[in-house]
């Protein structure tokens, strides 16, 4: 529905916006403070994190249900970070991330619709439900990775390739406050550096590691200075254009070929760790209603927006009608597609290759493989 | 261990035949490339890449420093942005800080992505016993490796076979794991014409029949397919012959050829450096017994393997235990009961 009286009204078609400054290591200056939000982008992440929110709102339902099985990460409230690194990248680039994986699949290019189905195990799915929750894929997105930790190394890998071919591209590695003990990410981070490959390791600190708090798994929290001599910064990730804003800044210094940088996001998740955790044994419903309240990354975009008259409250209404809509018919796309057919359970085996034998679950089970 | 006529051969050892297939691979395909530790500037910790560094570079031959988790992951990665890595691990005793992401990140990905994201990789470097390196350094992995779906596993053991099968491995665009011999590395064997073509290729997941005969198969894999037709020669002398098989790939892995051949013999004996339980012998054993060839057997068949045991440093004592000779003649003798 089309609200008339929206063309009547004037908004301004960008604000200068003031954001929090980061604080800075190994680096004498910092992305601007001084940014310009368009009504246009300012329009555009809303409705992207709100898509994103409602869709993992759905798999939560969905999951206690039981349509969704296994494993299942959500990212309500870290919405922020997704759409302010892919604002501050271009789709050339590469990017990877761990197993909070939905939304970075979203902004990645792949539609609700397959998200879904994907995680409703169907052949609708992006990976045709061969994958599940943690293993989505599109061009230049290389995951949705479940071991914690092994992204990073590939990431670097990616970086490598992009130094390797010079097409000016960089590679996002993502990683969590829970996996930035891991060693292999400090091997990622020497290598990085010696080669000087174009890699942004992105630190998302959400504050726990699944149940465990980052002062009880880190002798030191500051994530933004654990790359020792790779430069760091550490970001509101509850802030749309804050992230943009270090991200811009953090490509600009890798596509200068100054080698990596690494950026600490701070943001919060609402649920727990998976589906399988309440979230609530470790830290306090206060604490999440106090996130909420205060920090909610769309409610602040969207209080921007109105208070400096980039849009208005009717407009952000339409967008969530239309959102909600899109949610709920991708959310009957994943219900009703079919199972993948028994053909495919031998499929994909091997890229490029004969079709082979694959073994059953008795001798006589003779299954044959094709690409 | 020639055969045919040898005017147009040349005798080449396995490094060097390894030597080529890098050198080749990597002149054809600018996609190639190789790191590892010590591979460039040091021409390789056992002179595998010798004069690749100089001729190619920094850019596509890369010292890496000792992080086997952080760099086999890295080559993962550029796999999967386009490149063809070729991965060295020094001994594959170090890749076991790696395997997830041999695993995990490589076998595994193409089809958790249903086919949206293949993986071009080949994993090499030296596996299984050397000489006095004790227990940490002399692991085989060929039935750890060979588990695994999403992975080729190639065990050469003449320079023809490092070669074709390398140059296959490098253009394969799945993960392939290369599993090469320390002690093999010197060993020179002939070279025909066609094999010292830039374009020689062999395939991934055919056997080679190295030796024929009609009284038993034997089937091995790298080194041990040497001590197979050492035993076989003694063996001819009384009347006994011996059908010797190189496996050439362990996954997958060629049951057809090794069941013509037990129909053919009627007995048959594994031969393996590896340890016994759940090993390459355990497998081909299971498949035949689950296959049309255990009708045709006249005896049970049995694995020669390493001694289950961690492998120690006195020579009298690593000596015995991976097998002999003795415990292959023995072990024919026994099957056919004579």
């Amino acid at each position: 529905m089309v609200n008339i009286f929206a063309y009547f009204i004037r908004y301004p078609n960008s604000v200068r916006s003031k954001i929090l400054g980061c604080d800075l290591h190994r680096l004498d200056e910092g992305p601007s403070v001084q940014t310009v939000l368009t009504r246009e982008d300012g329009l555009r992440y809303y409705r992207t994190m709100q898509t994103m929110r409602r869709m993992e709102l759905k798999a939560d339902q969905l999951y206690k249900q039981k349509i969704i099985r296994g494993f299942c990460h959500l990212y309500d409230g870290q919405e922020a970070c997704a759409v302010g690194i892919e604002a501050g990248i271009s789709p050339t680039d590469h990017l990877i991330t761990a197993y909070r994986s939905h939304g970075y699949t979203y902004t990645r290019g792949v539609s609700v619709k397959e998200i879904m189905a994907e995680l409703t195990g169907r052949s609708g799915g992006v990976a045709k439900g061969k994958g599940g929750s943690m293993h989505m894929y599109a061009k230049n997105f290389y995951g949705g990775n479940g071991i914690v930790g092994a992204q990073v190394p590939l990431g670097a890998g990616v970086a490598l390739a992009c130094q390797y071919q010079g097409k000016n591209e960089v590679c996002v590695t993502l990683y969590g406050d829970g996996a930035a003990n891991q060693g292999q990410i400090f091997e990622s981070f020497n290598m990085a550096a010696l080669w000087k490959l174009p890699c942004i390791f992105i630190c998302e600190n959400n504050k726990y590691g699944m149940g465990t708090s980052v002062e009880r798994a880190s002798a030191s929290t500051d994530y933004y200075k654990r790359g020792d001599y790779i430069p760091g910064l550490r970001v509101d990730g509850m802030d749309v254009l804050s992230v943009r804003e270090a991200t811009r800044f953090a490509a600009d210094y890798c596509r200068s070929g100054k080698g990596p940088i690494l950026m600490e996001l701070q943001t919060y998740r609402y649920h727990g760790h998976s589906m399988s955790d309440p979230g609530v044994s470790y830290r306090t419903r206060e604490e999440i209603q106090e996130i909420r309240s205060k920090s909610d990354p769309i409610t602040m975009l969207k209080d921007c927006m109105i208070s400096r008259n980039m849009a208005s409250l009717e407009e952000i209404k339409d967008i969530d009608a239309t959102v909600r809509k899109e949610i709920e018919e991708a959310a009957q796309f994943a219900t009703s597609d079919p199972e993948p057919p028994l053909e495919d359970l031998c499929k994909h085996i091997f890229y490029n290759d004969a079709p082979l034998e694959v073994r059953g679950t008795h001798p006589w089970m003779r299954l044959k493989s094709i690409s | 261990y020639s055969s045919s006529d040898i005017s147009d051969h040349i005798s080449v050892t396995v490094r060097d035949a390894l030597n080529q297939a890098l050198d080749e691979e990597l002149e054809r395909d600018e996609r190639v490339f190789l790191l590892g530790e010590e591979v460039a500037q040091y021409d390789g910790a056992y002179k595998v890449s010798r004069g690749l560094w100089k001729k190619y570079g920094d850019k596509r031959i890369i010292d890496t420093p000792i992080t086997e988790m952080g760099f086999a992951g890295i080559a993962v990665g550029a796999a999967m942005a386009g490149l063809r890595p070729i991965c060295e691990f020094m001994t594959f005793n170090f890749s076991m800080q790696a395997i997830d992401q041999v695993i995990n990140s490589a076998a595994k990905t193409y089809y958790m992505s249903a086919g949206l994201q293949p993986v071009p990789i080949v994993f090499r470097g030296p596996n299984g016993a050397s000489a006095g390196v004790a227990a940490q350094h002399s692991q085989c992995f060929a039935a750890w490796y060979g588990h695994c779906p999403g992975l080729k596993v190639v065990s050469p053991w003449s320079a023809e076979d490092a070669k074709g099968l390398l140059k296959s491995a490098i253009r394969d665009d799945n993960p392939v794991v290369f599993l090469e011999n320390e002690l093999m590395y010197g060993v020179p064997f002939e070279m025909s014409e066609e094999a010292q073509s830039k374009d020689f290729l062999l395939p991934i997941g055919k056997a080679k029949i190295e030796r024929q005969g009609n009284h038993v198969t034997l089937v091995s894999h790298s080194r041990m397919v040497s001590l197979c037709l050492d035993a076989a020669a003694v063996l001819a002398k009384e009347g006994i012959e011996c059908e010797v098989i190189n496996m050439r790939t362990i996954r997958p892995l060629d049951a057809e050829a090794i069941e013509t051949s037990v129909m053919k013999t009627n007995h048959l004996i594994t031969v393996e450096g590896g340890w016994p339980q759940f090993g390459v012998g355990a497998e081909i054993l299971a498949r035949i017994m689950e296959g049309p060839a255990f009708n045709f057997l006249d005896a049970p068949a049995v694995r020669v393997t390493g001694v289950d045991i961690p492998m120690p440093y006195a020579k009298i004592l690593e000596d015995n235990s991976i097998p002999q000779i003795k415990d292959i003649i023995f072990s024919v003798k026994k099957t056919l009961n004579v």
